[in-house]
């Protein structure tokens, strides 16, 4: 299983995440040993067979749809990183 | 005091021989004590303990209706969310979280009125099998403080070990509980999917996780399971059923029970001392009135490159929240937004849980989503036939829990795949959403505890609790010396 570094820095840019030479080798070596492990599952045949997303059998889980009192707004600002009062401020999206 | 189990404490607690203060004081102390050279917590609540204990109190003394675990001194994995204490995952992203809401195991944890002794360490975002992966510390095995607590909830496993809470909650992918139950000699265990509420549980893998008790005895498991198992409107797979008291359900009787022993759990690189031990307990079992034979669960050896698939890709997208901008941390410099995300990122993780998001990315990435992802849950589907049709013949199954006992402290960090390896006896239980416990059945040359692992069917918790209640009778304990 080759993995290469170009494809290392192209799942960082998908995943967000920004990686410096050092750490892009040393992943490159950790997925290249990590998928070719993965590898193994084609021993096995699978087609046909059903994929199980979830152990229980259980379908949709509904409830009545009732207003409830939400979460107090200047309490969930407290953990914002950065916040103006009112909501998060972020850097310019929309030139 | 602190050497007591939860039930002895909730005991003596409501009739009056002792309270809550007292016990809470004797822990404080323990901690004073040993916490230095065991590093099992990140926050230590001492003055809130002290505060809630005199509450407890006084309700008792007043003749008010108390909860069911009135008094008992207890900690939680941090990553059980506890409303205004930080609740870090052991990461920089969420160093200074302090969550707005209680998981709502921590409510229940409120509504038994237990006294909170404070948040344990793990591996970052729970993701590692030493407890390593922390960014705050490394938390030490009890029983020798060179050596690994195991992960991911080592700290919940070391603070019961060394008597610092009379027990804890952890949570378990795929064995975080287990692991280090069998390494710190305590008893813990993953419930059946969809019995423990996971709402507040900072997400791993959500097909997967699940809470559990983590205890000092298979009595005290089973108290602590009855206060955290049930239906929860708040996690959609919150399964509605009926529930026993496990506790009171305790029966030491095993005549009768067909054991199950898959060969597969006992092959090449799992410790002999591990196998041996096992058999002893066999042996035990049979003496006690139950039955094992070998058999085949011919598929396990698939169950963990499929695991580490499905829970990398669980991770990778439920991760996708720590983005610098609603909590957790944020980058001081950045460019632009996409620059805000990704440098808040690769500052705020640490490197396993940067390996997880990217193995995760990869296999859910175009291309490769079938090849990795789908196969990995048709095999899924195929591993979990093979445990249906294993308990059509028996009720229970006997495992090792890992393949060897506690290692030293940085002996297995420079290989990410050879630390997944030692999962190999206990992600097929997540994989198929089964309950498993785990208790010590003796010791290795060098005193190292030596855990047994009881899987059973799903929703099984009561053949399991009771085998364990049974098997425990027989072992002679040794508690750590520190």
């Amino acid at each position: 299983m080759k993995i290469t570094k170009d494809e290392v820095l192209h799942v960082a840019k998908l995943a967000r995440l920004k990686l410096n030479e050092q750490e892009a080798e040393a992943l490159t070596k950790d997925m290249e040993n990590i998928i070719g492990f993965a590898n193994k599952l084609n021993e096995l045949e699978t087609e046909g067979v059903v994929p199980t997303a979830h152990a229980i059998p259980m379908s949709n889980a509904f409830r009545e749809d009732v207003v409830k009192p939400s979460y107090d707004h200047d309490e969930m600002l407290k953990n914002a990183p950065s916040s103006d009062g009112e909501g998060y401020t972020v850097p310019k999206v929309v030139e | 005091m602190h050497t007591w189990t939860a039930h002895e404490i909730r005991d003596k607690i409501k009739n009056k021989e002792t309270s809550s203060k007292e016990v809470t004081k004797a822990y404080l102390e323990r901690i004073e004590q040993v916490e230095n050279k065991v590093e099992s917590y990140i926050t230590v609540l001492a003055d809130e303990a002290l505060s809630a204990a005199e509450a407890v109190d006084k309700k008792i003394a007043s003749g008010e209706e108390v909860g069911s675990l009135a008094g008992v001194p207890i900690a939680l994995k941090d990553n059980l969310c506890t409303k205004d204490i930080p609740t870090t995952c052991a990461s920089k992203m969420l160093e200074n979280f302090r969550p707005p809401y209680d998981a709502t195991v921590s409510a229940k944890m409120k509504e038994a009125d237990t006294v909170l002794l404070g948040k344990l360490n793990m591996d970052e975002f729970a993701m590692g099998s030493s407890t390593e992966n922390s960014y705050f510390k490394k938390t030490k095995n009890p029983y020798d403080i060179t050596k690994v607590p195991g992960g991911s909830s080592g700290g919940s496993a070391a603070c019961v070990a060394a008597d610092e809470a009379a027990f804890t909650l952890g949570s378990d992918t795929g064995g975080s509980i287990r692991q280090p139950a069998a390494f710190c000699g305590c008893v813990g265990m993953k419930p059946t999917y969809g019995t423990v509420s996971r709402f507040g549980l900072v997400a791993f893998a959500s097909s997967l996780d699940q809470i559990g008790p983590m205890t000092k005895d298979v009595r005290d498991c089973a108290m602590v399971y009855d206060a955290i198992v049930g239906y929860d409107p708040m996690d959609s797979t919150c399964v509605k059923c009926d529930y026993i008291n496990f506790e009171s359900a305790l029966s030491e009787s095993v005549t009768g029970l067909k054991i199950g022993v898959p060969a597969e759990y006992f092959g090449e690189g799992i410790d002999p001392s591990i196998q041996k031990a096992i058999y002893a307990a066999l042996d035990t079992f049979k003496a006690l009135g139950a039955d094992y034979n070998e058999m085949h669960l011919p598929l396990n050896e698939y169950a963990l490159p499929a695991y580490y698939m499905i829970s990398s890709a669980e991770a990778s997208s439920n991760l996708a929240r720590f983005d610098g901008v609603k909590y957790g941390f944020r980058a001081e410099k950045f460019d632009d937004l996409f620059d805000l995300y990704a440098q808040t990122r690769s500052e705020g993780f640490g490197d396993e849980v940067k390996r997880r998001i990217m193995i995760g990315t990869y296999a859910l990435s175009s291309g490769y989503y079938d090849a990795y992802y789908k196969k990995a849950q048709q095999v899924r589907t195929m591993v979990m036939k093979d445990f249906d049709k294993a308990f059509e013949t028996y009720d229970v199954l006997v495992t090792p829990t890992a393949p060897t006992t506690a290692y030293s402290i940085g002996e297995k960090t420079s290989d990410p795949l050879q630390m997944y390896m030692g999962d190999i006896c206990t992600v097929s239980v997540n994989i198929g959403g089964l309950p498993a416990i785990v208790l010590p059945c003796g010791y290795d040359a060098n005193g190292m505890p030596i855990g047994l692992q009881i899987i059973g069917k799903p929703f099984g918790e009561k053949a399991i609790l009771n085998a364990a209640y049974a098997l425990e009778k027989t072992i002679t304990k040794v508690k750590p010396v520190l």
